[in-house]
């Protein structure tokens, strides 16, 4: 650091004056540099949705609104329709959270409320590994040691019980493949989980020690300080972080892929195959030769994507933000 | 760990209340461990599973030869040598962006709208679904020159390692207290020399984490890959060609129904999931606990 | 009702009188802060109230934060309805002895005490304990205001609920009434169902009070409960804490040692996690038998 500094110190008048002429020169170019890289990820984003709202442009100009709730994937007619996939996603991002929210949430009660905390930074620190782990590697694992227990143990065992009782027969029904709408909604819990359970834990810790004192003060049990005192207090921190594993949920590609079956057809079954989006475009891109109507689909399929995960991100960080406002009021 | 018996009771208190809520309390703390005990086995599952199918097929081979049809005893070695070429090209594109970025955001953009824009938009690129980014550079780099590349990758890589850098650099400089900023003002540095030589060299540790970080991302991403340096199976270094990745072999391997392939599969798995967690642990353990 | 009413108006007087003389005093050496005011009352009075049987009675008491000793043989007794004041410098253990007495520090692992805490002829040190119970009947009041993120009447029904099944008029009676014990009942009475964070830091404090009270514990511990107030709300705390120890055993630990003058009726000192010396507020400010204790409450040191 001394030497940057002794650099500057003018040794003659002249040299004074070229020094002052650079840094007159250069704080404004660096000012400038890092402004224009700033405005370059504003130009990445922009370039990314103007490439798929025009790259689908072929596909909505060609089917209308209708694009939209279709649900036909038909190569050889060239119908396309975005409702399956859309369907798909939302169902198995659904499933993921009904899984994931009570798992992550008892994680993170366990992490802030019953853990010795050695242990804790111990589990904390497998929790944030679970969450580094690749996507295909989910998948891998989906496929090879989850769709066999679900489809020899799981979908038998619900058809037995369930197959014969109205409306749930519905959603039992199908082939045990053990592929499906589940079984990609439990590898997604499994995805989501360990994030979820990052921003619910930071979410716990950053409440006042003193405040949970109070509540123990009064002789709640722990879980009635977390339902009575800690709940209310990180509400919105809490669902601003569930719905930021719901964006990743949606947006996931490979962990999908192996186990959801690539079928485009709604079918309320929870073991029918089905397809997202992402699974939709990874499956179907290496047959959609450019400038087909099929790519254009794919397109605009990936724009709808993009606005979903937009909208998702924005609601969750207002809610965080929000959250953080409200803490600091406390 | 209080117990039930109900010494201390007080008279005029209900014992069937404190009893009902005592249960509670246990079933949830019974719920907790239940929870934590899941999320550990799913670690632990994939991890066993990984470990029992990868383990037999490492062999010099996996390492030292390229990728063949089934049944000639190929190996991994152009995928594992390209997948660190597109990664470390990658983060070689991504970091230096993101760093600029953060600073960016950190030192001139207190809190003006442009800054929050691009704050928000970073986020948005960080958790955008990756495998838009590979159409994306699909159809900007790609389809415009007929053929798919190994730079396209690592240019999809790029743009997936940025976000990370942006964030890990934009905290850590708001570390930076205000008196060692002011200690390099007065010394006469400008306000560029400032933050790269003194900031900047402050939290170097916390901005190499985010580097690590965004390494660990982009070496285990499949779908940016897939429409951009589609995998190749002989030997390249060219990348201006397709270029082969390690987690595209594997997709590509363990969706195949060849037993010699499948364990290849497996043992590139392993590798690339050891290879991120490692470096995660280093991270996560050197930096003591710090969730960056 | 009506020597609360006096012992205010008396507590009053000699904080006004205090409030002007008090730094001076703390200066001039053994004329210790507002020890005149406290001599004029009866010394009969603190030591009929010292002299009651022991609501809560320390013996022998050791703590240790993980290998640290923080606190060595504490024995000392608190006396039903009286105040007991608790000074020292900072960590010198005072904080630390109220935590055991409700066992807060079970939170934390690595912290544990011995020795004896009895309550009600219990060890309350010994394993079995019911900590919700024991923490039902002694309450604790914090630094900080610490309202709960809800509304007013919530944050008063909230403990009541925990511990007894009262129906929704008897409720409002008693969160109506924990609030007029605080002074606070006129001031939010129109705005019960509105967030308790809106209050002012006085009024939040005092909601904490009343928090502590509805539960209708026996022991109310207060840990340097005005440090974070304005005078105003300081000398409200006060009077309240006059009122309070009419029906609940009380002890309090401050920095202020004008505070401890006017409100104990005895003083205990410690230091480097002993308790040097323990007696009545009058004797403890005019006549200490150590001098640790002359010196800190001369303002030599701490």
């Amino acid at each position: 650091m001394d030497i940057p500094a002794r650099q500057n110190v003018p040794a003659s008048p002249d040299q004074a004056v070229s020094a002052r002429k650079v840094r007159r020169t250069a704080d404004p170019a660096f000012r400038l540099l890092v402004t224009i890289t700033g405005v370059a990820v504003l130009v990445v984003l922009g370039a990314i949705i103007a490439v798929m709202v025009n790259g689908g442009w072929h596909a909505f100009a060609t089917f209308g609104p209708a694009f939209l709730i279709s649900d036909a994937w038909n190569p050889v007619t060239q119908h396309f329709g975005a409702a399956a996939p859309v369907f798909g996603t939302v169902v198995s991002s659904a499933l993921a959270l009904l899984l994931a929210v009570p798992l992550a949430f008892g994680t993170a009660f366990w992490l802030t409320a019953l853990a010795p905390p050695k242990v804790a930074s111990v589990i904390g620190m497998a929790v944030q590994l679970l969450a580094a782990v690749p996507s295909i590697i989910f998948g891998m694992w989906g496929f090879f040691v989850v769709v066999p227990i679900i489809a020899h143990y799981v979908q038998p065992f619900l058809h037995h019980t369930f197959g014969h009782v109205p409306v749930l027969s519905v959603l039992v029904a199908g082939a045990p493949f053990g592929t499906g709408l589940l079984t990609a909604g439990f590898i997604l819990a499994v995805m989501i989980t360990p994030s979820i359970t990052a921003v619910m834990r930071d979410v716990f810790a950053s409440m006042p020690a003193v405040l949970r004192e109070s509540g123990y003060g009064l002789g709640a049990t722990r879980w009635e300080v977390m339902r009575h005192v800690v709940l209310p207090w990180s509400r919105e921190g809490l669902v601003g972080g569930i719905v930021l594993g719901m964006g990743r949920a949606m947006g996931e590609t490979m962990a999908v892929t192996f186990v959801i079956g690539d079928s485009n057809h709604i079918g309320w079954s929870l073991f029918a195959p089905a397809n997202t989006i992402a699974s939709l475009i990874a499956l179907e891109f290496p047959e959609s030769p450019a400038g087909s109507l099929k790519l254009a689909s794919l397109l605009a399929l990936g724009a709808i994507l993009m606005a979903i995960s937009f909208v998702t991100l924005w609601f969750s960080r207002w809610l965080l933000a929000r959250g953080e406002s409200t803490g600091r009021r406390v | 760990m209080s117990s039930t018996s109900p010494s201390l009771m007080r008279a005029d208190r209900s014992r069937a209340l404190l009893v009902r809520r005592q249960l509670s309390d246990r079933l949830a703390t019974g719920f907790g461990w239940v929870a934590m005990a899941v999320v550990v086995w799913m670690l632990g599952s994939i991890l066993w599973t990984l470990l029992r199918n990868g383990l037999p097929g490492l062999s010099v081979h996996l390492f030292t030869r390229s990728m063949a049809p089934p049944g000639q005893d190929g190996g991994l070695a152009n995928a594992i040598v390209g997948d660190i070429l597109q990664t470390g090209l990658g983060v070689l594109l991504g970091a230096p962006a993101g760093l600029l970025t953060g600073i960016f955001l950190a030192e001139y953009g207190a809190n003006n709208k442009l800054a929050r824009m691009v704050r928000f938009v970073s986020d948005m690129l960080l958790s955008a679904p990756s495998i838009l980014i590979g159409l994306f550079i699909y159809m900007i780099m790609v389809a415009p020159v007929g053929h798919f590349s190994g730079f396209s990758g690592s240019v999809a890589l790029a743009i997936l390692a940025m976000p990370i850098v942006v964030r890990t650099t934009e905290d850590m400089l708001r570390l930076v207290p205000v008196s060692m900023r002011e200690a390099g003002i007065a010394l006469g540095a400008p306000k560029w020399r400032v933050i790269l030589f003194i900031c900047l060299r402050a939290v170097r540790g916390g901005v190499m984490t985010g580097i690590l970080l965004a390494v660990a991302r982009v070496a285990g991403e499949t779908a940016p890959l897939l429409f951009t340096s589609l995998g190749n199976s002989e030997w390249s270094l060219d990348m201006s060609r397709p270029m082969a990745s390690l987690p595209v072999a594997i997709y590509q391997y363990a969706g195949s129904a060849y037993q010699d392939w499948m364990q290849q599969a497996w043992s590139g798995a392993l590798l690339v999931t050891f290879g991120v967690l490692i470096i995660n642990i280093v991270v996560r353990v050197g930096t003591r606990g710090g969730r960056a | 009702m009506n020597t609360g009413v006096q012992a205010t108006g008396s507590t009053q007087a000699s904080l006004s009188g205090s409030q002007e003389s008090g730094q001076a005093a703390v200066r001039s050496g053994a004329e210790a802060v507002g020890v005149a005011q406290v001599a004029t009352l009866p010394m009969s009075e603190h030591d009929e109230q010292l002299a009651r049987p022991a609501a809560m009675e320390v013996r022998g008491l050791n703590f240790y934060y993980g290998t640290s000793h923080a606190l060595h043989d504490i024995s000392i007794r608190f006396p039903e309805r009286s105040v007991t004041g608790m000074i020292g410098p900072s960590g010198c253990g005072k904080s630390t002895l109220l935590r055991v007495l409700n066992r807060m520090y079970d939170l934390y692992p690595g912290q544990r005490a011995t020795g004896e805490v009895l309550f009600d002829n219990q060890n309350i040190l010994a394993p079995g304990v019911n900590l919700n119970v024991l923490r039902s009947r002694v309450g604790m009041v914090f630094q900080k205001p610490t309202p709960f993120p809800m509304s007013i009447y919530d944050n008063i029904a909230f403990g009541i609920r925990l511990h007894e099944r009262v129906s929704r008029s008897e409720m409002d009676g008693r969160v109506e009434d924990s609030l007029r014990r605080v002074a606070l009942w006129s001031e939010v009475q129109n705005r019960l169902h509105s967030s308790a964070t809106a209050l002012s830091g006085g009024q939040q404090q005092r909601l904490c009070i009343a928090r502590t009270i509805a539960v209708r514990p026996e022991v109310i511990l207060l840990d340097e409960p005005t440090s974070a107030l304005d005078p105003v709300s300081t000398a409200r705390i006060e009077e309240l804490l006059d009122e309070l120890k009419g029906e609940f055993t009380i002890a309090i630990v401050t920095h202020n040692m004008q505070q401890a003058a006017r409100c104990a009726d005895q003083v205990a000192f410690f230091y480097m996690g002993r308790l040097v010396e323990v007696d009545s507020t009058p004797r403890m400010f005019t006549a200490p038998r150590e001098k640790q204790t002359q010196d800190y409450i001369t303002g030599r040191f701490g």
